[in-house]
């Protein structure tokens, strides 16, 4: 007696080799709770090893048979639970239930899919059709960023002093108001031998990339920082429109800004309508609680926000090379409206069945 | 006030005040899974949280400055010459500038996202201090933690942290002013460092866009059962003695007691063994011997225990010695 039941202490906890033991165990075990948890315990140490695996991201080393038993196991756990808080005292054995539980339930209900099925995914329809749900935001962001334009321009074109004021001094080197129509066009044409343009092109990409997520995040306090941001760096587009418009080279600047800048504004305007949906969703949530409303708008803003790097380092690599190696005004335009049909195709017109 | 005259008299046992909530009880959240059973969730603790960014940070900062060594000793032994553009040495260093911009921007961006949407869901920070990121509860429901949600999250990131800083830094270069800067900066961080005193859920703004909290990583280890062994049984191996108490003796203590009885025999140290089986003795009016504390109680845990199980199948549950009930 003795020693078979010093046997059965040593063995608790570990491994049973064969499951007639368990039920030796299991019938010298003096408390009912006892002879559940004894028979039990093995599925439980089972899923235990599982999750341990895959928690360590040796998911590919898992056995078939142990991936496909992951979501019975997850269940018998989780009913295991319920009857342990309904028929054991045992604290330590109802706290690790709860624990392995919620374990099994992160990786069983996990980040769906591996980041490249998402990727897939969200760009085989996913992005446009979180940027269709976007709505109404993009037509909002739409009409600020050409009223920032005209707003950039008519002061400009009132008073040319504030182009100091709006175009930042890194930027405008030899483009001040009273330049010459030479020294302008000279800005435009000519630079296919300029080199380092690659490392131009990825600086870029950083920088923009930075100032479409600040639109975005912005957009948390109700969207009214995304709006200011969006026109003032329209405001400024439309100082440098009037600029050029002044000598005479409006269409060849507008070529010039097109080939990368259709894209470029393009996801602007994306990184600012979703911070503008996320502000929108918080000012009015509808039927929803406000932070359910917050959480899916932002959702679905991540989503378009994703999208939006993947312009700016196409719109990079169109102003780094692209500009350069395209030298004539209506090839440059022809190249920016292609840009532009095909975002708006494939944002509007593709459109196929996800989830 | 008011409240406490109006019930003057009540039964001896019951406090007035409601049960003083712990931290425990404050991060604790049930959140009911997808089968329908209830599970809690402990919120992280604002510190552990604070922490594991600072560790991630520091980490960041490390592969940063790490990265641009590597890339730097690249190319010295290309030989730095920015001036001869057009030969393979400066092409080569072209690329090497490309590959540290780009990777500048991925350490910024792309280190949290990629370690919160591993199976672990947290970034080495997070896992050295024990803590995890997690969907939200809607209402009672748990949802799925999703790869959108891990990304708004971390977008919103970049405002909360590195936003004053390259604030400043700007102003600096510029020369502007950098004391207002300074000082904006810090206003502007301290709002969102703050952000996650002043909600319930402890969220910090891009977890309030994103869905998501933090919580902490569950425990994992089963401890051994403690009502199986010889003395359990109510005989002590180390003097032979039988432990054999009657229903009276089992009646005065409910699972409170009995859970405060588990974590004295797990804990196992001599000193509280020998208080508690003092007090018990003194309650259960038995002479207390000595030497023989551990044997002695786990027969009364297990017989405890039994007792307690039994009523529980019938329905009848006691919560602490105060209560009436089994």
């Amino acid at each position: 007696m003795n020693a078979v039941t010093t046997g059965i202490a040593q063995r608790i906890g570990g491994w049973f080799s064969k499951p007639s033991e368990t039920v030796v165990a299991a019938e010298q075990a003096a408390l009912r709770s006892d002879r559940f948890r004894l028979e039990r315990e093995a599925d439980w140490k089972r899923l235990d090893a599982i999750l341990k695996r895959m928690e360590a991201g040796r998911t590919r080393g898992l056995s078939d048979e142990d991936l496909l038993a992951l979501p019975a196991l997850y269940r018998t756990a989780a009913s295991s639970l319920s009857i342990a808080r309904e028929t054991s005292l045992d604290a330590a054995l109802v706290s690790y239930l709860e624990a392995l539980t919620q374990r099994a339930w992160f990786l069983v209900y996990g980040p769906r899919a591996s980041l490249w099925s998402w990727f897939r995914g969200f760009l085989g329809g996913g992005w446009s059709a979180s940027v269709r749900g976007l709505g109404i935001d993009l037509l909002i962001a739409l009409a600020l960023m050409v009223a920032g334009t005209l707003v950039g321009w008519l002061l400009v074109a009132s008073n040319p002093e504030w182009y100091y004021s709006l175009v930042p001094g890194g930027f405008a080197d030899e483009r001040v108001p009273g330049a010459s129509k030479e020294v302008l066009r000279g800005t435009l044409f000519g630079n296919q031998d300029q080199d380092g343009m690659s490392v131009f092109a990825a600086s870029l990409f950083s920088n923009n990339a930075q100032v479409s997520i600040l639109c975005f995040a912005l957009g948390f306090a109700f969207g009214l920082p995304t709006m200011l941001l969006l026109i003032h760096n329209t405001a400024l587009l439309g100082a440098m429109l009037w600029l050029y418009h002044g000598q005479g080279l409006l269409l060849d600047f507008v070529g010039w800004l097109s080939i990368h800048g259709t894209t470029e504004l393009f996801a602007i305007l994306l990184a600012g309508a979703a911070g503008i949906h996320v502000g929108r969703s918080m000012a009015f949530p509808g039927n929803l609680p406000v932070m359910d409303a917050a959480a899916a708008a932002g959702r679905r803003a991540a989503q378009v926000m994703t999208g939006v790097v993947l312009m700016l380092v196409i719109a990079a690599l169109l102003e780094g090379f692209a500009r350069q190696l395209v030298d004539s005004t209506p090839s440059r335009l022809i190249v920016g409206t292609f840009m532009l049909v095909l975002w708006t195709g494939y944002f509007f017109a593709f459109r196929r069945g996800v989830r | 006030m008011a409240f406490a005259l109006k019930i003057p008299f009540r039964r001896r046992g019951e406090t007035q005040t409601g049960p003083i909530r712990s931290d425990g009880d404050k991060r604790r959240r049930m959140v009911v899974s997808p089968e329908g059973v209830p599970i809690p969730f402990m919120l992280a603790s604002r510190g552990s949280r604070a922490a594991a960014l600072f560790l991630d940070l520091l980490m960041i900062f490390g592969a940063i400055i790490g990265s641009t060594l590597i890339l730097a000793w690249i190319a010295d032994g290309i030989g730095f010459d920015f001036d001869k553009e057009d030969g393979p040495a400066g092409r080569a260093m072209q690329a090497l500038l490309i590959v540290w911009v780009v990777a500048m921007f991925l350490f910024r961006n792309a280190w949290f996202l990629f370690f919160e949407l591993g199976p672990r869901g947290a970034t080495p920070g997070k896992r050295i201090c024990g803590i995890r990121v997690a969907a939200r509860a809607r209402g009672v429901n748990g949802g799925r933690l999703t790869t959108e949600a891990v990304i708004a999250r971390n977008l919103v990131r970049d405002i909360e942290l590195f936003m004053p800083l390259i604030f400043f830094i700007s102003a600096s270069v510029e020369g502007g002013d950098t004391e207002m800067a300074g000082w904006a900066g810090l206003g502007w961080f301290l709002i969102f460092a703050l952000f996650p005193f002043f909600n319930r859920d402890r969220l910090r703004c891009g977890d309030m866009i994103a869905g998501t909290w933090v919580v902490e990583a569950p425990k994992t280890k089963l401890e051994t059962a403690l009502s199986v062994g010889e003395a359990a049984r109510g005989r002590s191996q180390a003097t032979g003695a039988q432990y054999k108490f009657s229903d009276a003796d089992l009646a005065i203590y409910g699972e409170y007691e009995l859970q405060v009885l588990e974590r004295v025999l797990r804990e196992n140290r001599a000193d509280g063994m020998r208080d508690v089986t003092e007090a018990i003795c003194r309650k259960i009016d038995w002479s207390a011997g000595a030497g023989d504390e551990r044997a002695f109680l786990e027969a009364y845990y297990a017989q405890l225990r039994a007792r307690l199980e039994t009523g529980m199948r019938f329905g009848k549950r006691k919560a602490d010695k105060h209560s009436g009930g089994a």
